[in-house]
């Protein structure tokens, strides 16, 4: 529809729709700020290991190939639920989000279980500085995808009793940014953590 | 699904496939030495961010509003103020340390 055609109503919606969106690049932006001093506060940390376990001893980098993939593929599939949302085919997105929640859940899995098998081994977010700055970090990244879970739950619920308005349409819209951002974060993790740290 | 938008993503997902391989396969194989090696992980870390601006989240300077662009250099100064300060500040706390 045409900006001339639109009516007074719509033209304010689609508006806040923008707003909305601006508003949560900008909650993006402030999450990126988070993110960078995480990365500076490990990379600064790396030496501080205090005679325990470093990066070479604890990393698996199949694990990190595999988490890589997971979140790779699950990026690109919510691409797909985003072209079937502007096709209208609810359906299509319904399953494509399906396809997207369980690589995410895959990588969450994947995680979760480094995470205990490092504490297991005594090296948890306690053993040092090193630890603290690396369970901080990428468990921060785990909670920010858990909560991508969660979302991507709600929003399919609206989808099957909604159906594709405006509103859930929108919310999509943001979710996929959300989603996206957690990738490019991902890449900075494997290329600031887990490849250095096996090199 | 739409023609145009389905090229893009697979575009950006080859793209972002090749980007992540090469460093990979770097360490796994040590095929090269170790500082080659990271100045490569680096170079290809900060491509297939674009990458993922470009294809992923559609970043680009016709379509994309202004005001979303300036945000995004305004965090990147600020990335590089406080990220680039701590650095400056440890290392060289560091260093007096040791000496």
């Amino acid at each position: 529809m045409s900006v001339a055609h639109m009516s007074e109503h719509e033209r304010e919606e689609a508006e806040t729709r923008e707003q909305r969106a601006l508003g949560f690049w900008l909650y993006l932006m402030g999450d990126a700020v988070i993110f960078a001093l995480l990365f500076a506060t490990y990379a600064i940390m790396i030496p501080g290991t205090a005679g325990g376990p470093t990066g070479k001893d604890l990393f698996d980098l199949n694990n990190a190939a595999l988490e890589t993939v997971l979140l790779l593929v699950s990026s690109t599939t919510f691409g797909f639920a985003s072209l079937s949302v502007r096709t209208g085919n609810r359906s299509a997105v319904i399953g494509w989000l399906a396809v997207t929640f369980l690589l995410g859940a895959g990588f969450v899995f994947l995680e979760v279980r480094e995470f205990a098998g490092m504490i297991a081994k005594g090296a948890g977010p306690d053993r040092s500085g090193f630890l603290s700055a690396f369970f901080t970090l990428v468990g921060t990244h785990g909670v920010h995808v858990t909560m991508g879970l969660l979302w991507i739950l709600i929003l399919s619920a609206q989808v099957m009793l909604k159906g594709l308005t405006a509103p859930v349409a929108s919310r999509l819209y943001r979710l996929g940014l959300f989603w996206h951002f957690l990738d490019i974060a991902w890449v900075g993790i494997f290329s600031i953590v887990y490849l250095p740290g096996l090199l | 699904m739409e023609q145009h938008g389905l090229r893009n993503y697979l575009i950006g997902f080859v793209l972002a496939v090749v980007l992540s391989a090469i460093p990979f396969w770097l360490v796994a194989t040590h095929a090269l030495p170790p500082q080659r090696t990271l100045l490569i992980i680096g170079i290809a870390a900060v491509l297939q961010v674009l990458v993922h601006l470009r294809f992923f989240l559609h970043l680009n300077f016709t379509t994309t509003p202004k005001e979303n662009l300036l945000a995004l250099v305004f965090t990147a100064l600020l990335i590089f103020i406080m990220v680039g300060g701590s650095f400056w500040i440890m290392f060289d706390l560091h260093q007096r340390m040791m000496t």
